[in-house]
């Protein structure tokens, strides 16, 4: 077999491996609930009786085992079960209708987010790159600590009241449903999309200016610049070539980091997505949607650092033989 | 940093000697740095004697205008609670929840992490699965999901956060022991029949404690930055207690007003941040130039 393939199959497993000892942890911290479920929602003053019916209808009287079996092979299918909001009464909600149209929104917001903030990103770190020392270097350097180190709601509120508030060129809050023609729907998620960019910018940007500055000392950069190619050349030509294995794991990791960030920008600017949605069922401890909710999440995750994993191996063949 | 001062006898003098030596060498940023947690350590131990008002006391009127000859410096929030000493009691809830859970996560983590280095076996398999699992997932996002299950609240906030962070201190702390437990004066102490206690807390944990200091800052940060996005969120330090992260979120309908008032306490969070990373990047930069020395 080809050696790159083995490694990506080898990364393959890996991932499988760990996205099952997520989804157990996932299930059974639900498992570990002191006091049980039942307990917790229905409060002191719940008789056995109630308790009983309660743990019936949702069927958890029956073994741990049995109901994650039945639970990874329902979710598999889409099917995460029921809302906790609808038991008892008449409107019972599947948890995937509740996920479905959150999932598109949010994906379309980290899509946006990532086709701009890429290839800024690449542009800034090779421009950095290139005047490195200098003060357009400074400059860059310090703006991007700086939002490193914020939390995400600041940046957004300080754009929200500068582009919304004092120039009302957006507006402050992403009001959109599934009727909301696209353009609009652009439109009215920029400032989410802005927020999410600053903050993923600075990360994708400073790593691919540390991974051309750390080729910049080899010696076939050296014999490039002794050739009397220009500097441009030799980070377009010589440097970045090299360095796309490290710059492309960044940017996998940066995507990665977009499915945790775009919790809280999707809470301060009530745009409908899924993060959203899972904050307000663990206000309600509707636990079958946040299950749901954080297996979407992991498995972007894992998906994305598998992609990463096996794209750094693919530009570094280094890595395909382990000493 | 290498260049100027060549082999002095910088080692014969007194550690307080040493200390001022290296502070005068420190850069403006790592100043502000200092300064700026000095302020922030002093509102919160001293936070009643500062605060001009009660932590949850209600003074006034809600959504009170401030100014330097108003009574509330910063106005009141949307209950009628003074603004101003709220912030100065979230200094001491916020950071002290955080400082707690990252102290917490250290202990764990570390012990684990340098036992796992020196029994490789199964203790290392499993401890590193685990670990490798509870990595594979966002820790907001667990947070999350731990807290909709075992419910809020400040105890369960800390337990969760102490042990979710403790993966990534396992992590480095099993890696900086693992070159460690492999020098030869592990092994006389070994040989020279010293217990497991002896070789944790006198060989190794010495040696691998520069990189973790630097870590707890940074580790700081993280938690903290998370227990302010998660008490913004409504989920993590709930109130009447007085804390910057719920703070934004309780007067974040006055931003659509233009009014500035929730930035105040984001204004806390992002300038401990940025102080903790100036922080952070001076001692680093200090810790690789002593390494360049050698």
């Amino acid at each position: 077999m080809h050696p790159v393939l083995r490694t990506a199959l080898q990364r393959m497993g890996l991932s499988l491996l760990t996205l099952f000892l997520v989804s157990v942890i996932i299930f059974s911290s639900l498992a570990m609930l002191p006091g049980g479920f039942a307990e917790t929602v229905l409060g002191q003053s719940a008789t056995p009786e109630t308790i009983a019916a309660f743990n019936h209808a949702l069927g958890l009287d029956r073994p741990a085992y049995i109901r994650y079996f039945e639970w990874v092979a329902h979710a598999l299918q889409g099917d995460f079960g029921y809302s906790y909001a609808g038991v008892g009464g008449s409107v019972k909600r599947s948890v995937a209708d509740v996920i479905a149209p959150r999932l598109y929104n949010t994906f379309f917001l980290a899509i946006m987010t990532a086709i701009v903030a890429v290839p800024l990103a690449l542009f800034l770190g090779v421009l950095t790159a290139l005047y490195r020392n200098g003060w357009f270097d400074r400059i860059v350097n310090a703006t991007t600590l700086t939002t490193i180190a914020m939390p995400e709601f600041f940046v957004a509120y300080v754009l929200m009241v500068l582009f919304a508030i004092k120039y009302r060129w957006f507006y402050s809050l992403s009001t959109i449903d599934p009727s909301t023609p696209f353009w609009e729907h652009v439109y009215r998620a920029v400032l989410p999309a802005v927020t999410l960019m600053l903050v993923t910018v600075a990360y994708m940007m400073r790593m691919t200016r540390a991974a051309i500055i750390n080729l910049l000392a080899s010696p076939h950069i050296e014999m490039a610049r002794l050739k009397g190619i220009s500097p441009a050349m030799i980070i377009l030509r010589h440097a970045l070539p090299n360095a796309w294995g490290p710059i492309v794991t960044v940017i996998a990791f940066s995507l990665a980091y977009l499915v945790v960030g775009v919790v809280v920008v999707e809470v301060v600017f009530v745009y409908p997505g899924i993060g959203q949605l899972m904050v307000d069922a663990v206000s309600s401890r509707d636990v079958p949607v946040v299950q749901g909710c954080t297996l979407i999440f992991a498995v972007t995750y894992i998906v994305l650092n598998l992609i990463a994993d096996v794209i750094g191996v693919v530009t570094n063949p280094r890595l395909l033989h382990p000493k | 940093m290498t260049a100027g001062h060549p082999k002095s006898p910088r080692a014969r003098r007194g550690r307080f000697a040493a200390v001022r030596r290296e502070l005068s060498k420190a850069p403006l940023s790592a100043w502000f740095a200092m300064i700026v947690i000095a302020i922030y350590a002093f509102c919160a131990i001293f936070a009643p004697l500062i605060a001009p008002h009660g932590e949850a006391e209600i003074v006034g009127k809600g959504y009170m205008p401030g100014g330097w000859h108003a009574d509330f410096l910063l106005g009141t929030d949307q209950i009628g609670r003074d603004i101003f000493s709220r912030l100065i009691y979230g200094a001491r809830n916020t950071i002290g929840v955080a400082l707690v859970a990252t102290i917490i996560s250290f202990f764990i983590g570390i012990a684990v992490g340098v036992l796992a280095a020196l029994n490789r076996g199964w203790f290392d398999q499993v401890m590193s699965r685990i670990a490798d699992a509870l990595l594979a997932m966002p820790a907001l996002i667990f947070a999350l999901m731990l807290l909709a299950i075992f419910g809020k609240g400040m105890l369960n906030l800390i337990v969760i956060l102490a042990l979710l962070d403790a993966t990534r201190v396992f992590r480095l702390s099993r890696a900086a022991a693992m070159n460690v437990v492999v020098m030869d004066f592990v092994e006389a102490a070994r040989l020279r029949g010293e217990g497991t206690g002896w070789i944790v807390f006198k060989e190794i944990i010495p040696n691998i404690l520069a990189p973790l200091v630097t870590e707890f800052g940074l580790r700081f940060c993280f938690v903290f930055l998370t227990i302010s996005a998660l008490s913004f969120l409504g989920v993590g330090i709930q109130p009447p207690t007085a804390d910057w992260g719920s703070m934004v979120a309780e007067n974040k309908s006055l931003i659509t007003y233009g009014n500035l008032t929730p930035l105040y306490a984001a204004g806390a969070i992002v300038l401990l941040t940025v102080a903790v990373n100036f922080l952070v990047d001076w001692l680093l930069y200090r810790t690789s130039g002593l390494r360049d020395e050698q």
